[in-house]
């Protein structure tokens, strides 16, 4: 099993990615340059958080044409593991892969705390390790994670079971979307985190791999990082 | 070949460079001839005050610079401290004052952006940044200094773009921004303060340092290309006080790209680590300029180079203004002579210009040539070494601030909620939590303490066991009043908070902050600042690695009260032991740690309180002097709160500063999740003083009551009164003195008060 953590121009959370998978989880991870074609011998993919190419004309623009991109694009719809956190949801929504846009903060300025999230489904390999409602705590940081979709993209999300992650109260309650203490950034529906319909390509604006240690504030993140390695062990194990 | 000499300089192109008639005839006696028009504008960047500290250098060697974990003192870059395994802090604050008053946003945003250059031109990855920002008040105020409401405005249009520039930066470019500390004041009016702080590391073995080595070796230019902005950012804007037309000055503020500076940092780091870079300097303040003269003059060599060569945003840029350029994420370097493709190639991966533009020289000369033409010839230590050092005069003020004015009449009232209410909403007791919020503070996930969390912000250092805390500290109004006394608080806070992080104090880096030193008065207060923070560091044993002074910090002729800000490192042995400023615990004993040996008299209180921010915030005053200091007793309360955390015997630490004791207990609740304090204690004082004073060498630590007895003992050891007073509850927060109630509410309208106010004070009305 290895794990690549893609590096463009402006990533700057891909050493944290690296560390968590490499150090915390004590799996094999190589960082992947933006320029590489190949991806081959990679089981999961994680495109981290940062600001690729400045994030210049929109947020993941750019990064999208890298020549890294086509090869993760084929390896989505191989039906691998793909995993975009913060500014990697948004590269993953401009490259298609998963449906909606990301707008600016509904404040217009760049928010750094930590939020609840409840995990809304378990059928992912990003959740499988996690009880269905269960209260994540981990941090957010960024300018433009107001998810948006348009009406009959949001009914597909749902129908389909596609919205993973949700903001929420600490209690895991109900909260009103329209309330900045919940739903810090605006999101349609307090959506922080969905899937596409294979289920196998995940995009979440809060980062996992910043709550992977106590001393940290919390290890919640390792509950995400964990379901995809225990989703590949479980398919080498059923391929072998 | 000989100097183009195209116009005569007159007397008046020179003044018009900020050269005084005598530095212009230095310049002429260094020469043997007249300076040409580009030789004239780099002599005038380089003699600026703020390049060549000309008026400060006298005053600033009595400062400490020595100690065991010293690798690199003031001089080069940043500063270099040893912290074990094999690994360097590097570290240093720069203030970016003028341009973030000219424009906010672009003017805070690259004076992030040249400290984090500074940090990792000396091969320092950098992992942490703090920020100490002065402004004007942002609501309207009591007392004779009090901001009229067109200054309130532009102070929250200063405020509010000051902290979109930083959060635009730091988060960019990748590195978190941990703490420092923000403090409203209408002596920052016109004239906003922004200190930046940056942290780095570096394996001691792979240090690099500003100094031009071997003849004939390769200089090259890095990064972004050249253009127009920032022409005597460094003389004309930072060394020059502002009056009516400042607005002008806006086209020599640069403009920051922190992606470009990201692509630089990873670049620059990637290309060290060839081995084929033998020097390098990060093109800051007078850009190519100081960065050529600067390596030539360190190293005892020369350097040559070709404008021609030099990459340029547009056609058409003078010598001149080449040379002057402040553009920002550009770097100078010295390769080995025969490996500079290793070093191109670096930098072609990253998409960065590269070009070599020169080469050593042995002739110890700056050649500046322009297409075949000779456009500047100096002797590289003239510009960098030999600029004017003055010895200004200097005039203690007749009538000091305060000296004369009223002090405060002590309350006979017991109860003092109302009054401690108001000062939770004063922007500067505030949480600056809406501040925080903006910054991304966890980036590179080393943060432990994070920023609001305690007194100093705490990272760890990974592949280590080990954490570095950071403390920044300043009180401009006791500087005002005091400015000896000032400044050593700045350093004993500063140590102070490291210490209550669990970190010991080992070395510090300084910002220092003051009017125009052509006036005496402004001198005075300067040499009586440094006397302070040299005793300080001395006795507290942190020494000053670095740092940077700041002049002419006056608009219309009115200075900022005198505001050192000082920066303390400390080493955390156990990252798992930094401590926190919260509550952890329901239940857990509060004890107040007091090195003070001696009570103060009535006198003293009475003084001391008028110097509060209680006294200017409740009665509009700003008088008598700042609490009494012994350094003896600091040290003993520093070195009592690194036996305590060694032994993991306190759950959280906080000291008492602005405020006084009753914000530190409420802070201490306000951070937690919904504890807060209940405490009765014994005094003397009135109850107004015990309540608000700012006395320093105290602090308050929450811990398991089984454990008190032990933290009596060991406070006893360093002759630390410690002083059970109460218990952390899940209910109302009181203060009773001698039994009696002085203040008591409910913890969480408290809290909202303190969490709100910064962010209601910027609604529109």
């Amino acid at each position: 099993m290895k794990f690549g953590v893609v590096v463009f121009p402006g990533s700057n959370c891909d050493d944290d990615a690296y560390h968590a998978v490499g150090s915390v989880l004590g799996q094999p991870v190589e960082l992947l340059w933006h320029k590489s074609e190949q991806i081959s011998g990679c089981d999961a993919i994680i495109l981290p958080g940062g600001f690729a190419f400045g994030d210049y004309l929109r947020t993941g623009a750019l990064a999208r044409f890298s020549p890294v991109m086509q090869a993760v694009e084929r390896f989505a719809r191989r039906g691998g593991l793909v995993l975009g956190i913060c500014n990697g949801f948004q590269i993953l929504l401009e490259s298609g892969l998963l449906p909606g846009a990301m707008l600016r903060n509904q404040g217009l300025r760049f928010l750094c705390r930590q939020v609840h999230l409840r995990v809304e489904t378990t059928d992912t390999p990003f959740t499988s390790s996690a009880r269905e409602g269960q209260v994540l705590k981990m941090p957010i940081a960024h300018m433009a994670g107001n998810y948006f979709c348009d009406a009959p993209t949001l009914a597909e999300l749902e129908e389909n079971d596609q919205i993973i992650l949700r903001y929420t109260a600490a209690d895991g309650g109900t909260v009103d979307y329209s309330d900045p203490d919940a739903n810090p950034n605006g999101s349609i529906a307090g959506i922080a985190g969905i899937c596409n319909r294979e289920r196998n390509v995940l995009g979440m604006m809060p980062h996992p791999e910043r709550a992977i240690e106590a001393g940290l504030g919390s290890v919640d993140g390792l509950v995400i990082l964990n379901s995809m390695v225990q989703s590949l062990m479980q398919h080498s194990t059923a391929s072998a | 070949m000989s100097v183009t000499q195209t116009t005569q300089i007159s007397p008046e192109v020179a003044a018009d460079h900020g050269l005084t008639p005598e530095e212009y005839a230095r310049i002429q006696k260094i020469l043997g001839r007249d300076p040409n028009i580009t030789e004239l504008g780099i002599f005038s960047v380089m003699w600026s005050e703020h390049c060549s500290y000309k008026s400060s250098r006298v005053h600033l060697r009595r400062l400490p610079t020595q100690g065991k974990h010293v690798v690199q003192g003031p001089g080069e870059n940043a500063g270099v401290v040893d912290i074990g395994d094999g690994l360097c802090a590097v570290f240093k604050m720069e203030s970016h004052n003028h341009p973030s008053f000219v424009e906010p946003f672009q003017g805070a945003a690259t004076g992030v952006g040249g400290i984090l250059r500074d940090i990792f031109t000396m091969g320092a990855r950098p992992i942490a940044v703090l920020d100490s920002l002065r402004f004007g008040p942002i609501v309207a105020e009591a007392g004779a200094g009090a901001a009229n409401a067109e200054d309130i405005a532009q102070n929250r249009r200063i405020f509010d773009g000051v902290i979109r520039g930083i959060s635009h930066y730091g988060n960019c470019f990748g590195v978190p921004t941990v703490g420092g500390e923000v403090v409203f004041d209408s002596s920052y009016s016109r004239n906003p303060l922004v200190n930046v702080l940056a942290l780095g590391i570096a394996r001691r073995d792979e240090l690099f340092f500003a100094k031009a080595r071997g003849v004939g070796n390769p200089v090259i230019y890095v990064g972004a290309k050249t253009g127009r902005d920032g022409i005597h950012g460094a003389s004309l804007l930072a060394s020059a006080e502002f009056n009516e037309q400042s607005q002008e000055k806006r086209p020599n503020v640069q403009v920051g790209d922190p992606f470009m500076e990201k692509l630089l940092l990873e670049a620059c780091l990637e290309a060290m680590r060839t081995g084929a870079v033998l020097a390098i300097q990060d093109m800051g303040a007078a850009g190519l300029t100081s960065s050529s003269s600067e390596m030539a003059s360190r190293g005892g060599m020369g350097i040559e180079i070709d404008l021609a060569r030099v990459p340029q945003r547009e056609t058409g840029i003078t010598p001149y203004e080449i040379m002057l350029s402040e553009s920002q994420e550009r770097m100078l370097l010295i390769a080995e002579r025969g490996r500079e493709a290793e070093v191109l190639q670096v930098f072609e991966k990253w998409g960065l210009d590269a070009v070599e533009i020169g080469q050593v020289t042995a002739d110890k000369k700056l050649r500046v040539l322009n297409r075949g033409v000779l456009e500047a010839e100096i002797a590289a230590d003239a510009i960098a070494e030999q600029g004017p050092v003055y010895e200004r005069p200097i005039a203690e003020p007749k009538a000091r601030r305060g000296g004369e004015l009223p002090l405060i009449e002590f309350s006979a009232r017991s109860i003092f909620t109302e009054n401690f209410r108001r000062l939770l909403a004063s922007p500067t007791i505030a949480s600056k939590e809406w501040i925080f919020g903006q910054y991304d503070y966890q980036v590179r996930t080393n943060t432990r303490v994070v920023p609001g969390g305690g007194d100093a912000a705490v990272v760890r250092i990974k592949g280590t066991r080990r954490a570095l805390a950071l403390s920044t500290d300043g009180n401009g109004r006791w500087c005002q009043l005091n400015p000896r006394l000032g400044a050593m608080h700045a350093v004993a806070e500063a140590a102070r908070n490291v210490a209550c992080s669990g970190a010991q104090p080992v070395a510090a880096t300084n910002c220092l902050n003051f009017g125009n030193p052509e006036k005496p008065e402004v001198m005075w207060q300067f040499r009586e600042a440094i006397d302070g923070i040299a005793e300080a560091c001395r006795e507290l044993e942190v020494p000053i690695t670095g740092g940077n002074v700041s002049f002419y910090n006056e608009t219309l002729g009115r200075a900022i009260a005198p505001t050192p800000i000082l920066g303390v490192l400390g080493i955390l042995e156990d990252a798992e032991r930094a401590l926190g400023m919260g509550f952890q615990q329901d239940g857990d004993a509060i004890v107040l740690l007091d090195a003070g040996q001696n009570p103060a008299t009535a006198e003293e209180l009475q003084r001391e309180l008028s110097s509060s921010e209680y006294a200017k915030v409740i009665h509009g005053m700003e008088s008598g002097q700042p609490p009494r200091l012994n350094l003896a007793e600091e040290k003993s309360l520093v070195n009592c709160l690194l036996a305590l955390a060694r032994e993991g015997l306190a759950a959280s630490a906080h000291d008492v500063s602005d405020g006084g004791l009753a914000v530190t207990l409420a802070e201490s609740g306000f951070v937690s999740e919904g504890l807060a304090a209940q405490v009765d204690l014994p005094t003397g004082a009135p109850f107004e003083a015990e309540l608000f004073s700012e006395r320093g060498a105290r602090a308050v630590i929450s811990a398991r009551p089984d454990f008190v007895s032990r933290i009596a003992e060991i406070a006893a050891q360093y002759a630390v009164r410690a002083e059970r007073i109460g218990r952390v509850t899940q209910g109302e927060f009181r203060i009773q003195l001698n039994g009696q109630m002085a203040i008591r509410g409910s913890s969480e309208s408290l809290r909202r008060v303190w969490k709100e106010a910064i962010q209601q004070a910027l609604q529109p009305e």
